[in-house]
């Protein structure tokens, strides 16, 4: 047993873990900052930015240190990768939030506006994936992960919907064009939050059954589950 | 050109303990085959079954198949014919210590009673340039002897004195774990450029190594063929629980 490399191991894990729960919590507070046009949450959400990106930085660091020091193989191997890759997305994630806070910030300053979007449920559905990415990764199960996958559509649909609607509303209503413009940019933010909960389960599903099912779900998933036996 | 190793249902006892249990693998020629799993697993109990030196120990006991091209290893085939097609090299080099580095290259061929000088001169420089030693050694094949080289240069003068024979196979067991880092970079090296002429079975407790030269890995334990695929399968996503637990360290 290699025991001070699976403490490495152990330790990258808690630090993605404390790094989604950072990416979570900013998603969260932003667009909670969107219902309440609450300029509090919108500067902390800034706030917190530096924190997510040190934290990205030492989970870099760690999993480099364990790449050239340790040697890892097979599933510690693909582990660290998708933990890279699942860090930067994290990263993204919370960039996606500072883009909606600075969105409200503007918001704030012009008349409140009825506008025909529902950015709640929008953001409850686009909070759900990354949480349960993350769940997927805490568990290791791909099935999880591949519930994520599914959920990416509904959120597509959110995002073209809004685009439709708030085009409409702006060319109805020219004076609430800029409300209607940082409405669409926060769903558009959303959306792209669903996009990197979609990267992180389809990371996850790499870590777990060493198969790459980006762009092509079902075929991959299939081969996933029945591997090719192959002799030589 | 190297040629395909086939094994078929091999089984090999020291005395009464099985060493090896229905082993059965195609070995592709002309590429590098590594056998990898924890020591006493059979690995190379199953190298030495390929050139019929298992059965030089006394109560050693062999049965199965194997066959190296068109040559039946274990159908009425002299051993000496078998090696004349399988060069082997160990783990510690084992040049013979009293011979220049000239007669250590040639023995085999002499040994065969090959007595034409022009031509073993020529055998004896292709062989070393071959095994990547001649530019070090050319200036003193017949001054110095065999012994008196590093350990690294050791191991490729053996690596030059088998494939003198002119073999199809080139089995290497633990080729490069008593030499330092350099010494075993131009071995991989070597490894990587004599599979254009011969078929390599190389025995290594180091993944590391296993992964860096051979396109195909077997995974033995217990006297079993847990798992054979290629190598970048094995390193990656085994199929075997027992294989993932070894290569990451879990086992045991």
């Amino acid at each position: 047993m290699r025991t001070r490399f699976q403490q490495g191991l152990g330790e990258l894990r808690e630090k993605l873990l404390r790094m989604g729960g950072l990416a979570e919590q900013a998603v969260d507070r932003a667009c909670q900052a969107y219902i309440e046009r609450d300029l509090t949450r919108c500067h902390m959400v800034l706030e917190n930015e530096s924190a997510i990106n040190a934290a990205e930085r030492e989970i870099d660091e760690l999993a480099l240190d364990l790449l050239a020091l340790q040697q890892p193989m097979a599933v510690d191997l693909r582990f660290i990768l998708a933990v890279t890759k699942i860090n930067s997305d994290l990263e993204r994630v919370g960039d996606q939030a500072v883009n909606i806070a600075e969105r409200v910030m503007d918001m704030v300053q012009l008349p409140p506006a009825e506008l025909p979007v529902d950015i709640p449920r929008m953001a409850t559905a686009s909070s759900a994936m990354v949480r349960r990415a993350l769940e997927s990764f805490i568990e290791g199960k791909a099935e999880l992960a591949q519930a994520v996958l599914e959920m990416d559509n509904v959120v597509d649909r959110m995002r073209d919907e809004a685009f439709i609607n708030l085009t409409r509303k702006m060319n109805e209503t020219p004076e609430v064009t800029r409300q209607a413009l940082d409405a669409l940019l926060v769903a558009r933010n959303l959306e792209r939050v669903a996009d990197h909960a979609t990267n992180i389960a389809e990371d996850v599903i790499f870590w777990v059954r060493g198969a790459d099912v980006r762009h092509n779900v079902a075929a991959a998933m299939n081969i996933a589950a029945n591997p090719p036996r192959q002799r030589y | 050109m190297g040629v395909g190793i086939e094994v078929e249902r091999l089984n090999a006892w020291f005395g009464k303990t099985q060493a090896l249990h229905d082993i059965t693998m195609s070995v592709a020629a002309n590429h590098a085959t590594a056998i990898i799993g924890p020591s006493g697993c059979g690995k190379s109990t199953f190298v030495r079954c390929l050139n019929r030196m298992h059965e030089t120990i006394p109560g050693a006991r062999v049965e199965g198949k194997v066959s190296i091209g068109d040559l039946q290893v274990y159908n009425g085939t002299s051993a000496t014919k078998v090696r004349r097609r399988v060069g082997m090299v160990f783990q510690k080099p084992n040049p013979f210590p009293t011979m220049s580095i000239y007669d250590n290259v040639a023995a085999g061929l002499k040994l065969n009673g090959f007595r034409n000088r022009r031509e073993l001169d020529e055998i004896v420089e292709r062989s070393l340039q071959q095994s990547a030693l001649w530019d070090e050694v050319k200036d003193k094949l017949r001054k110095q002897s065999g012994a008196s080289l590093s350990g690294g240069q050791q191991q490729r003068l053996c690596i030059a004195r088998a494939l003198a024979v002119q073999p199809q196979v080139l089995l290497m067991d633990e080729p490069a774990s008593a030499l330092d880092p350099i010494s075993t970079g131009k071995i991989e090296d070597l490894i990587f450029q004599l599979k254009e002429d011969y078929t390599i079975v190389i025995v290594t407790h180091n993944m590391q190594q296993a992964s860096r030269v051979a396109e195909f890995t077997g995974f033995f334990l217990l006297g079993e063929l847990i798992e054979f695929d290629k190598t970048e399968k094995i390193f990656t996503t085994p199929s075997d629980k027992r294989t993932e637990d070894y290569i990451t360290g879990r086992f045991g």
